[in-house]
């Protein structure tokens, strides 16, 4: 049930992030979501992709460290408190979210999030208990 | 066990008054014998006797490794050439090697300062000795070699290389005592793994290992992968060769350095003033039973510092600490001595390997910065930011701690430090004097 993130680490400078993107459309790997958390001198991506060795392979081969977590995607009502609803089910299992980010597409109605868990298998149960679609890595990558 | 009960464990007093009679002996021989030194002392205008007390040593002038390569290749010998019997050189990586000669009495000194070493380390007469440094110009293989004789020990004259014919001879031979250098022996341990040999099979007790810088980390990797215990041994050919310092096997805290043949001084690599117990700094040796070759403050480029302190193994010679870089790559930072091997020592704490770092130094309104760059590798890496901010602070905090500076960490990209020939630049130095 879990999907699987890469993450590259980038100095806070021009170019480094087109560097990333353009290697990747060099060699037919889509970017799903992104997202770019950064200090002054640094920054973490975070990338869901539709070929993770692949990925990880080309952008070691070009000198980046790379990363691999796993995070889960789940579906959010998009509607006023969809997302409201999903953090205070992880608050009230006591569940820490680290980050989390949007998927760029829909799935049908609902938004796609992704959440990195410090306890991603409890998060997985709590989810499924309460009723809220956890979607796949298989799935993930096609929508 | 300790060898040579009366020298090893004598009272200070009596092995400071034996210092002052065989360093006055030196400096006369050397002064008689030895242009180079005649010419110095008398630049300096020092007499041979005005050496009337160990700290006179002090008024007398360095010799650095360029003075002997200046007297390249016999120079520096202060007895005839039908008095040396045996010759050694050092190699020349960067310039002319450096030759040094032994009379029948050097040698017969050294073999009897490699068998306290060894069983300093733990042999005894009934161990078999594996030595595995190079037999030839370089000393450490023939320096073991005699030391264990001397000893009453079995020694295997294996050498160096060849390494799965010394993993057979180490299966067959049974040896208890391995004698090596540390990268050498993790060689050995990776070589012997692949061929299915496991040294709880063998019958190793301890290991001397030596002629190269190493760390606390390795000792760990070594004493678990090779089942044995290790310990550190210290010696340089233009001051005798192996044998020079020993750890004991008891303590495993710093290097008795055999006093009553060489006289140790810590300086500093700056200014050349002395540097007391403790304070880190350049080591340098006066050697005062050599015949064939002597030196007088010899300055080793080693960085280390001596502890006076009694140690639990009963030998009373002053211990000097694993030496922790050399004194060319010094950087003084507001005040503070700082070697890049230091700030590896605490990059290695992280993650058991030392990742690629660069260390700059600024100077702004008059005040030095010193900023550690380190190159992110995947086992640094995190995919949350905080991890990262608290990897920075982390090793900022443990550098300020153990060595008092104030550094600035920066993350960076792999490869993002500029390589030398394959190897990143250690230190960049913007300050402009
Ligand atoms: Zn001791």
């Amino acid at each position: 049930m879990h999907v699987e993130q890469i993450s590259v680490f980038l100095e806070n400078k021009a170019g480094r992030l087109s560097e990333v993107t353009s290697i990747l459309a060099e060699n037919g790997i889509n970017i799903r979501a992104l997202s770019l958390a950064d200090t002054s001198d640094f920054g973490v991506l975070r990338l869901i992709v539709d070929n993770n060795d692949k990925a990880r392979e080309v952008l070691k081969n070009n000198g980046f460290a790379v990363g691999k977590t796993e995070v889960v995607a789940v579906e959010v009502a998009d509607r006023p408190g969809g997302l409201h609803t999903t953090l205070g089910i992880f608050q009230q299992a006591g569940i820490n979210v680290e980050y989390m980010y949007a998927f760029v597409q829909q799935s049908g109605e609902n938004a796609v999030m992704i959440f990195r868990l410090d306890d991603i298998g409890k998060g997985v149960q709590v989810l499924k208990e309460n009723g809220i679609e956890v979607i796949d890595g298989e799935r993930i990558y096609t929508i | 066990m300790i060898y040579d009960i009366e020298y090893e464990t004598m009272p200070r007093e009596a092995l400071e008054a034996i210092q002052l009679r065989r360093l006055q002996t030196t400096i006369q021989r050397a002064y008689a014998n030895v242009p180079f030194y005649k010419e110095k002392f008398d630049q300096a205008g020092i007499k041979p006797t005005d050496i009337r007390s160990l700290a006179d040593l002090r008024h007398l002038p360095y010799t650095t490794k360029q003075d002997l390569r200046d007297n390249y290749p016999y120079g520096m010998f202060a007895v005839p050439m039908d008095n040396v019997v045996r010759i050694h050189a050092s190699s020349g990586t960067t310039g002319k090697p450096t030759v040094v000669g032994y009379t029948a009495r050097d040698v017969d000194t050294w073999a009897n300062l490699m068998a306290r070493s060894l069983s300093a380390g733990g042999a005894w007469r009934g161990d078999i000795i594996h030595n595995a440094y190079g037999y030839g110009l370089f000393t450490g293989g023939l320096g073991v070699h005699y030391g264990a004789e001397r000893l009453g020990t079995s020694v295997i004259p294996v050498s160096g290389g060849n390494t799965k014919r010394q993993i057979v001879i180490m299966k067959d031979f049974k040896p208890t005592i391995l004698t090596a250098t540390p990268s050498y022996t993790l060689h050995l341990a990776e070589v012997a793994s692949e061929m299915g040999v496991s040294f709880d099979d063998l019958g190793f007790k301890y290991g001397i290992f030596g002629a190269e810088p190493w760390s606390e980390q390795m000792r760990d990797e070594i004493e678990r992968t090779l089942k044995l215990t290790a310990v550190d041994i210290y010696g340089l050919s233009e001051v005798m060769g192996p044998g020079v310092a020993i750890e004991c096997h008891e303590a495993k805290a710093g290097l008795h350095i055999f006093e009553d043949h060489f006289i140790p001084e810590i300086i500093d690599p700056g200014s050349g003033d002395p540097k007391a117990y403790g304070d880190p700094g350049e080591l340098v040796f006066t050697t005062v039973t050599k015949e064939a070759f002597p030196v007088i403050r010899y300055r080793t480029r080693d960085i280390t510092s001596l502890n006076p302190e009694p140690c639990v193994c009963g030998r009373t010679h002053v211990r000097m600490k694993r030496v922790s870089g050399r004194s060319d790559d010094m950087l003084i930072i507001r005040g503070v001595n700082v070697f890049p091997s230091q700030i590896e020592s605490v990059l290695m704490e992280i993650d058991g390997v030392a990742p690629h770092y660069q260390l700059v130094v600024d100077r702004e309104e008059q005040l030095d910065t010193l900023t550690v760059m380190v190159e992110v590798n995947e086992g640094l890496f995190s995919d949350e930011v905080k991890q990262l901010q608290a990897l920075e602070r982390r090793i900022s905090k443990n550098i300020k701690e153990y060595f008092g500076v104030s550094a600035k960490v920066k993350l960076v990209e792999p490869k993002a430090i500029a390589r030398s020939q394959g190897k990143a630049i250690r230190v960049v130095d913007n300050r402009e004097i």
